[in-house]
Formats: structure tokens, sequence, C-alpha cells
């Protein structure tokens, strides 16, 4: 937060205003304009501008974004004159004054309690209908409508880390998820530990992880970029340093990382994920060229009822949690 | 034979633990020093600790909620003081520390700040407001007393003995269960809130019957004050919310100690459940704790508006609503769990239908000042803070009640901020208010004007330095509850945060001077009519303190603002024609032996000494058995003794005591013609 950012607009607002008082209409512009730079930089200077909610890099999340402001734009109608009318009741009719009327037994008044009624109720029923509309076209397990086909992904939260399982390209990532920014980004969640939340802000809202359950979130990226995912659901010790960096890649680029990881040596198979599954804080990126197969069903089964019999020492492994 | 207590439980790990520790019992030692150097011991049993008359039962609620409001507002403290220093580091506070706080801080403020604070203020008031003697069931408001205080206590003692739990005030399973929260802290969390949990239901009950079938003659629902309208609609929510709290905590304590799979990972367990029971009783809660500040506001603003409440019909339908509504949004807590968007959808949209009682009762408020004359007592002065910031957390808590909106900022610090914006001006400091408006009802003498108007200043920049920052990171990306973090740019917020923090110590420590001022300058700021502030409902009518009996005779209620009535016709302050004998309840040692068991129930349970825990257990069935054998449990106070009170009290008080109702004179453009809505 530095000075710079807020002493334009302020000193060129006061600035103007003093010396062009007479031409006060002409000089609004050039003070709008420094304004709106001045709070840029401000906003700059408060690390503002690359606020992901704020400034989303993804349709999913612009919509949320959108819906946001638009609530808090019609709750304005009713927020506003509500703060202003209080502080400007509790001057008018402060106890010295002598000049303001008084009604000591004013009870009550029909028409005002119309008002205070049916007119907040009214902007419920336009934000009610708003939430019908928005909850259903941004759930977070509706597909999202594109000319190419989604791009598969399956996470895994463990202690405290995220494991991604990329089923098209059968590899496995630590602490880093990549995807072709041109695909919609389907994700599969669940939990190998405590309930945790995946959530990329950027690109939109979270949904939990939770064991023996799978939940889904559909995401897309405008263009290439990295983003920041974490777990938003504190889960313990190493809570804070669970994050991941997002990559949203082009087509060459998606290309190059997947060659980059199909060329590690290690590969991630019952006994190795038995590894993985102990807790770990700030667990370094890794990638696997491969993984056991089926290993997210297996996961999710650990947690099921009944889990026998097993079908491979695989399957033992990873359902009884331990060698 | 001490099951898992042993001497490793001592917190020798770390030198801050070892501090808070060093506090509580040094804190605790003092206390006790003091007690037996005033030789109080003996008058502080027989007169306060089992006493069974609700203004003192009152009165030792407030002093439990003030005290742990110190202890939980030293757990903020820290958290800030954490968060603002680390920035790619471990600040002080190493992980588990700084969690255990953070769970310590919401479980206090919420159980043993809050619900006792409402409590002891609802107990003061509530029967006098009502023309009630006590309430309905004396002894069993004791031990609501000390069952609370034995909550409060398996908290503090958490501190010294043991660790304390570190899943949150929530307590999400799996997190909070056996494997992977294996020691005592948990368990101390469960018993805090099973054991307190208890004392709240029966609160709540005594206060259903108390209101029900103990108003005098001519109080009718219509008339009772707002402040116990929203104590009914409060009462019933902890009578049908609470239980839901007692059951999935007793679960948890049956996966916990008994290796039961209600909310395991595995074997058939499913989380879900405990957020769905938890969260039917955490989102009444709420309402329990604000709506009885609600009451406090639409009392104090009527008062000290010289005014009489707008829309009373209006404020109790309000009321109303939002009690009932409360039951529908549970499940706005966790949207994010995974629901279908039709259920997301339905309880996003009855979230935001409480917004618009919630509305109504400010514009209410507001037209209650509207041609009053508002004179800025600290109470009125917290009151128009409250109206104003509480603005801001309604708008903040509809965009997190959008589902889709609520994605985005779920988990995060903006949420934090809101919850806090809520709870903070809209209970805090309603209770503040009810502290500064009825200190002189419980005590005789007023509190003093000037520290009660420093304490809000400090209180209110405090809040918004320090929640302010907390929305804007909730934009950046900063999830709650995070040891440190990595991100640079979230620092300035927090230092600010944290400067806010320390703003709100200041007016935590201008509230403390403001009753030592106060106590030290009682002579001169004494209340000799029992009616500081010429108030209008009936818990003025009584004298300050009141007589054990509050009325010596039943008043007659002709008005919503019945004492207001009583000095307008010139019926006030007159003697009758002769008083009667008057049955009171006796002291009972009962209650806070039966607190103390409780508290050796929890903490056996906690550390598995088993056969305490069935010796406590059968020891409170015995006082229960004992109380239940007992016919001898009321006394007489003869008509002489009461004459004699209340002669005293009348011969003190002169004409140039009492209000001069001339003031009520309607003025200025309203006094010629009757205005439109007049009834």
């Amino acid at each position: 937060m530095t000075d710079t950012g807020l002493s334009p607009s302020l000193l060129g607002g006061a600035y103007k205003n003093v010396n062009t008082a007479r031409s006060f209409r002409s000089s609004l512009k050039p003070v709008w304009i420094v304004g709106i730079l001045g709070m840029c930089l401000f906003l700059q200077g408060c690390g503002l501008s690359d606020a992901p909610v704020l400034f989303p890099k993804g349709p999913i999340a612009l919509a949320e974004r959108n819906l946001l402001f638009t609530a808090f734009a019609l709750m304005m109608i009713v927020a506003i004159p509500a703060i202003v009318l209080t502080l400007f009741f509790v001057w008018r009719y402060r106890s010295g004054t002598k000049k303001a009327a008084y009604t000591p037994d004013w009870e009550g008044s029909w028409k005002v309690e119309t008002v205070i009624w049916l007119v907040p109720a009214a902007i419920i029923v336009v934000l009610g209908t708003l939430v019908w509309e928005t909850t259903h076209k941004l759930d977070p397990y509706r597909e999202i409508e594109s000319d190419k086909p989604a791009f598969q992904v399956q996470a895994i939260a463990l202690d405290w880390k995220w494991l991604f399982l990329y089923p098209e390209l059968g590899v496995a990532t630590v602490n880093e998820l990549a995807f072709p920014a041109d695909r919609p980004l389907a994700i599969e969640i669940t939990s190998d530990t405590v309930m945790n939340s995946l959530m990329i802000p950027a690109l939109g809202g979270q949904i939990y992880a939770m064991a023996g359950m799978r939940s889904e979130l559909h995401l897309l990226a405008d263009e290439p970029g990295v983003f920041t995912g974490r777990n938003t659901m504190y889960s313990g010790d190493g809570f804070p340093d669970q994050h991941f960096k997002a990559h949203a890649l082009s087509e060459d680029g998606f290309a190059d990382w997947k060659d980059k990881v199909s060329a590690e040596a290690a590969t991630l198979d019952a006994e190795t994920y038995l590894e993985l599954h102990k807790q770990s804080v700030a667990n370094p990126v890794t990638y696997y060229s491969s993984f056991e197969t089926d290993l997210f069903s297996l996961i999710l089964r650990k947690y099921s009822p009944i889990v026998g019999p097993y079908e491979s020492r695989a399957a033992e492994l990873i359902c009884r949690g331990a060698a | 034979m001490l099951g898992r207590l042993t001497l490793d439980a001592i917190p020798l790990y770390s030198w801050v633990a070892m501090g808070g520790a060093a506090v509580t019992v040094g804190g605790g030692i003092a206390v006790f020093l003091l007690i037996t150097y005033l030789r109080a011991w003996k008058v502080l049993w027989t007169d306060w600790l089992t006493s069974v008359d609700h203004k003192k039962i009152g009165i030792m609620y407030v002093v439990l909620a003030l005290v742990m409001l110190v202890r939980g507002f030293v757990d903020a403290l820290m958290m800030r003081a954490q968060q603002a220093v680390a920035l790619n580091n471990e600040g002080y506070l190493p992980p588990e520390h700084f969690e255990q706080i953070f769970s310590s801080h919401g479980t206090i403020m919420i159980f043993f700040v809050a619900m006792p604070f409402l409590t002891g203020l609802i107990n003061i008031i509530v029967p006098q407001q009502i023309g009630a003697r006590d309430v309905a069931f004396p002894f069993l408001n004791s031990v609501s007393l000390w069952l609370t205080a034995a909550g409060a206590a398996l908290v503090l003692v958490s501190l010294v003995v043991g660790k304390f739990s570190t899943a949150g005030w929530t307590g999400y399973p799996p997190y909070s269960g056996i494997e992977y929260n294996p020691g005592v802290g948990v368990d101390y969390w469960l018993w805090a809130l099973i054991v307190s949990g208890v004392g709240s239901t029966a609160s709540g009950i005594n206060f259903i019957v108390t209101i029900v079938k103990n108003r005098c003659p001519g109080m009718t629902y219509m008339r009772m004050p707002m402040f116990t309208w929203t104590t009914l609609c409060i009462s019933i929510l902890i009578a049908f919310a609470f239980p839901a709290l007692t059951v999935v905590a007793a679960q948890l304590t049956l996966d916990r100690t008994l290796g039961f799979h209600f909310f395991t990972n595995g074997d058939g367990g499913n989380m879900m459940l405990f957020a769905n029971l938890l969260w039917i009783w955490g989102h009444p809660e709420v309402y329990i704790l604000i709506l009885p500040a609600f009451g406090i506001f639409s009392e104090v603003v009527a008062t000290f508006s010289r005014k009489r409440l707008f829309g009373y019909k209006s404020l109790v339908y309000a009321t109303a609503c939002i009690a009932i509504l409360s039951f529908t949004v549970w499940l706005h807590h966790f949207f994010t769990m995974g629901s279908s968007a039709n259920v997301n959808a339905v309880f996003g949209i009855a979230t935001m239908i409480i917004a618009v009682p919630t509305g109504v009762k400010i514009f209410d408020w507001m037209f209650t000042m509207y041609r009053g004359r508002i004179e800025f007592h600290p109470s009125m002065v917290f009151t128009i803070g409250f109206m104003v910031t509480f603005v801001i957390g309604g708008v903040t808590g509809v965009l997190l009640a959008l589902p889709p909106a609520d994605y985005l900022m779920h988990n995060s610090t903006f949420l934090v901020a809101h919850f806090h914006n809520m709870l903070i001006p809209g209970a805090l400091f309603g209770y503040f208010a009810g502290l500064n408006y009825w200190f002189p009802k419980a005590f005789g003498f007023k509190l003093d004007a000037k520290w009660g108007i420093r304490s809000f200043w400090f209180w209110i920049i405090g809040f918004y330095l320090a929640f302010m920052p907390l929305y804007v990171l909730g934009f950046m990306g900063m999830s709650r509850r995070m040891e440190h973090y990595a991100d640079p740019n979230w620092q300035p917020y927090l230092i600010v945060a944290a400067l806010g923090a320390i703003c709100v110590l200041c007016g935590i420590i201008c509230i403390a001077i403001q009753l030592y001022v106060s106590a030290k300058n009682w002579g001169s700021a004494r209340d000799i009519t029992g009616d500081p502030w010429n108030g209008r409902t009936l818990d003025w009518a009584t004298s300050s303190p009141p007589a054990p009996y509050n009325f010596a005779v039943q008043p007659d209620v002709r008005d919503i603002d019945a004492f207001h009535d009583m000095k307008i016709r010139g019926v006030a302050y007159q003697a009758p024609a002769n008083y009667e004998d008057i049955v009171m309840p006796k002291s009972s040692a009962l209650g806070p032996i039966i607190g103390a068991l409780g508290f050796v129930l929890g903490f056996a349970f906690v550390w598995y000494i088993w056969w305490l825990a069935a010796l406590a257990l059968v020891l409170g069935l015995v006082c229960v058995g004992i109380r239940a054998c007992d016919d001898d449990t009321d006394f007489v106070m003869p008509a002489s003794e009461v004459a004699k009170i209340e002669g005293a009290r009348l011969a003190q008080i002169t004409a140039a005591d009492m209000h001069d109702m001339q003031d009520f004179v309607p003025v200025g453009a309203a006094s010629g013609a009757p205005l439109a809505g007049r009834v």
C-alpha cells in the first residue's frame, strides 16, 4: 500500500476544484479521469488489481462475480437510504434542537409500514428470481457447453496436498494442475483424509472434497495463464501450505507439459500411493508418468461400508490404507 | 486411576501456552485470595452463589460473560498479531497453538460470552418487565447458571491441564474424530458444549413458562415490551434448537469415546449428517444471540428518543417471522457441499427472505427516532452505531446467501468479516447498550457516561479497522484459519486488522475503567426513583436495585409503555392501601453443587477417569432426588417487612427526583392536526 496510489486523485481533484470553480462543468471530465486513474493506482498499490474474485480469469468466475455485483447494487436501494436516513434523523432530532417537530405518541403509520415491508420484499423477489436462475446456470456440477470435449481430471485431497490424476493422459501430479486452456475443465473430487474444499478463485467457486464421496467441479479459463488454487477448508497443521498452481496451457504448451510428465521415471503404484498418503507439509510438485488402475474409484471404495473382497493386491493396499 | 491424565498434560510445550496457563491459574488464585482477604466467602456463598433470585443470577451470568469476553478477546488479539507478522514465516505461534486459539475464541465468544450475557440481561429484566416476582422455576434457573459456568470452567481448565480442540468452533468431523484428533482437545470442546447446552435448554424452557404464565394483570401478549417478546421468541428457539446441538455433540462423543461410526469417514459414517445437525442448531443460534439485542435496541431507542416505539406490532410480527424462518435456512452454511441446484436455490431464497423482517426492524427503529428528541446516552450511541454498521453486515449476508456467490466467498475471510459484522454490532453492541441501560436497575447507581461513549468509539472504530480489511482479503482469495501465508499483498490488510484489534482492546479497557470509575463514584450517581432514564416499561417501576420480590403489589398494566402510562396518569410511586405476605423461594446449595458435579463429569469423561464420571453422575442424580423430595423450598416474607422496605423506598423519593412528564407534550408541525395513521 503506497501513498503514490492515493495522492494523484486527492491532490489532482482538490487542485482542480479550487482553481476552476467557475468553469466547474468543463473541468469535471479531467477530475474524473484523474480520479479513476488514481483509484486504479490505489488498487494497484493495495494489491487489489490481481484480486482473483474481483478480476476473474474465466467465464464461470466472471458470472459469479457479476451476480455478486448485481445483488450488491440492488441492495443499495435499501441500504443507502437506511444508513443515510438513520444518520440524518440522529442529527435532525437530537435533543438539543428546538426547531424540529416532536410527536411523542406517534405509534405507527400504515403508509410507512407498507413501504418498509414491500420495498425490501420486492427486491428479494427480484433477487430470488436471480438466485433461482443463476444457481441452476452456475451449478458446479453442470457441464460447460463448448465445441470441444471437457478435459477430465480427478482430484484427491490428501494431508496436506492435492493429487491430480489425468485419465486422458495416464499421468498424475501432486500440487500442480495443468489443462488445455481452450477446453472446459471437468474435475471429479474426493478426499482420502478429512473434509477439504477445492477452489481456484480466478476460475470459479469451490466444492467440498469428502472421503467416500465424489463431487464435481466444472471450470473454464478465458486464455492461458497460471492461477492459484487451494484447499479452503481448514484441515490441520499443514493447511496454510496446501495450495497449488493451476496452469491453463496453450496447445503447444500443454503438449510440452504432457511430454515432460510422461518422461518422468516415477510411477504412482499402490505402494507409492501409500507413501504419498502420509502427512506432509508443503509437498513439492511431483510428477508421475502413470498411476494405479482405477485409483480414484479404489479411494472412493476405501470408505464404503463393505470394502472387500479384494480383486487385486493394489485394491487391498489402497482400501485397507496400509501394507 | 486417572485415566489418560498424566503430568504430560501440563503445557510445557510452548512459552505462550505456559503463559496462558499461568495467567489462568494466577487469576484464580488472585480472586481466591481477594475473597479471603475481604472475608467474603460466607456472604458470597449465602447471598450470591446459592441464591435463586433471578436478579442475582442475572448479575452472575453477566459477570461470567465479561470475564470470558476478556479471555476470548485475548485469543482474538493473538490471532490478529500472528497473522499480521506471519508472511512466509511461522510467526510466533506454532500451527497447533494457533488452531487451539481460533477454536477457543469461537467457542468462548458464542457459548460463554454471548449466551451468558444475554441470559443474564434476560434474567435481570424480563420478570420485571412482565410484572412478575420471579421466574417460573427459580431453582432450575440456578442450575442453568451453574451448568453454564461449569462449561466455561472446562474451557478455562483446558488451558492449564491438557489442550483445547484444534478443530474450530464448529468441530467438523472427520477432522474432529478420534482418528485425526486423538487428544483431549475435542473432548474438552464437546463436554463444554454438552454441559452448558443442558443449562441453556433449561433456561429456554424456564423463560417460555415464565413469560406465558407469570405476566401480571393487563399484561397481554400485545402489551409485552419488545425485549420480552424477543426473549419469548428466542426461548422457543432455544428449546427447539439446543437439543439438536446436544444430540450432535453426544453422537460425536460416542464416536470418539466408544468407537461409534456416526460421522467417521468409513464404516457407514457420514460427516454430512454432522454439518446438517450442527447448523440446525447453529442458524437459530445466530438469532438466539441477535434477537434479544434487537429487543434491547427497541427499548433503548424508544426511551432515548423520548417517544413511543414506532410500529410495535410490525416489530412483533417481524420478530416472530425471523424466529420461524431461522429454522428454514441452515443449509446456507454449506452450499458448497454439493447439494443439487434446486436445494441450494431454495435455501438461498429462504435466507434472503429473512432480510425482509430484519430490514423492517431497522426502519421501525429509524422512524422511532423520527420526530423524537434523541439523547446520546451510551446505550443510544451503541444503538445508532449498530443500525449503521448492521446494514453493511446484512448486505454481505445476502451476498453470501446467493449460492453462486457463496461458492466464491465460502471459507474465506469475507465470511469471517460477515459474521463478525452481524455479531459485534448486532449482538454485542446490544448487550453493551443493555449493560449501560440496565446497570442502575441491577446495582442502584448509574454507569459513567463519558467512559461509556469512549468505549463505544473505540469499539466501532476498532470494528471497522479489524473487519473491513477482512472483506477485502476475501476478494483476494484468503481463506480463514491460516496460520501463515505466502501472498505479500495480504499483509498490509492484516496489519490494519491487527490495529483494529488493538483499538477494540482500548474499548474493553474503557469499559473496565467505566465500571471502576462508576463504582468509585457510586454515591453521586445513585438512582433514587428506580427510573433513571424516564423509562417506559414496567422494569422501571421497581426500585433500583429491586426488592427481592420486585413488586410489592402486582401492577395493573393498561398500555404497551406501562410505566410511562402510569407516570402520565400520575399513579406511579403510590403506596397501596395495604401490603400482603409474599411467598419467596429459598436459596439452595444444590444449584452450585450440581454445576460442580457437571464440571467433574465433563472433566472425568475428557480424561477417561471412568469411576469419577460414574460417581459424578450418581451424585448428580442424588442431588436431583434430594431436591425433588424437598417440600420446604419456600419462605414467607411477612407483610410488615414488605411495608418496611416499601415505606423506606417511597420516603426517599421526593418530587424533585421525579421526571417532568410535561416534556412529552408534542411540538412543532405535529402539535395541531392529528397525524396520518395515528390510531
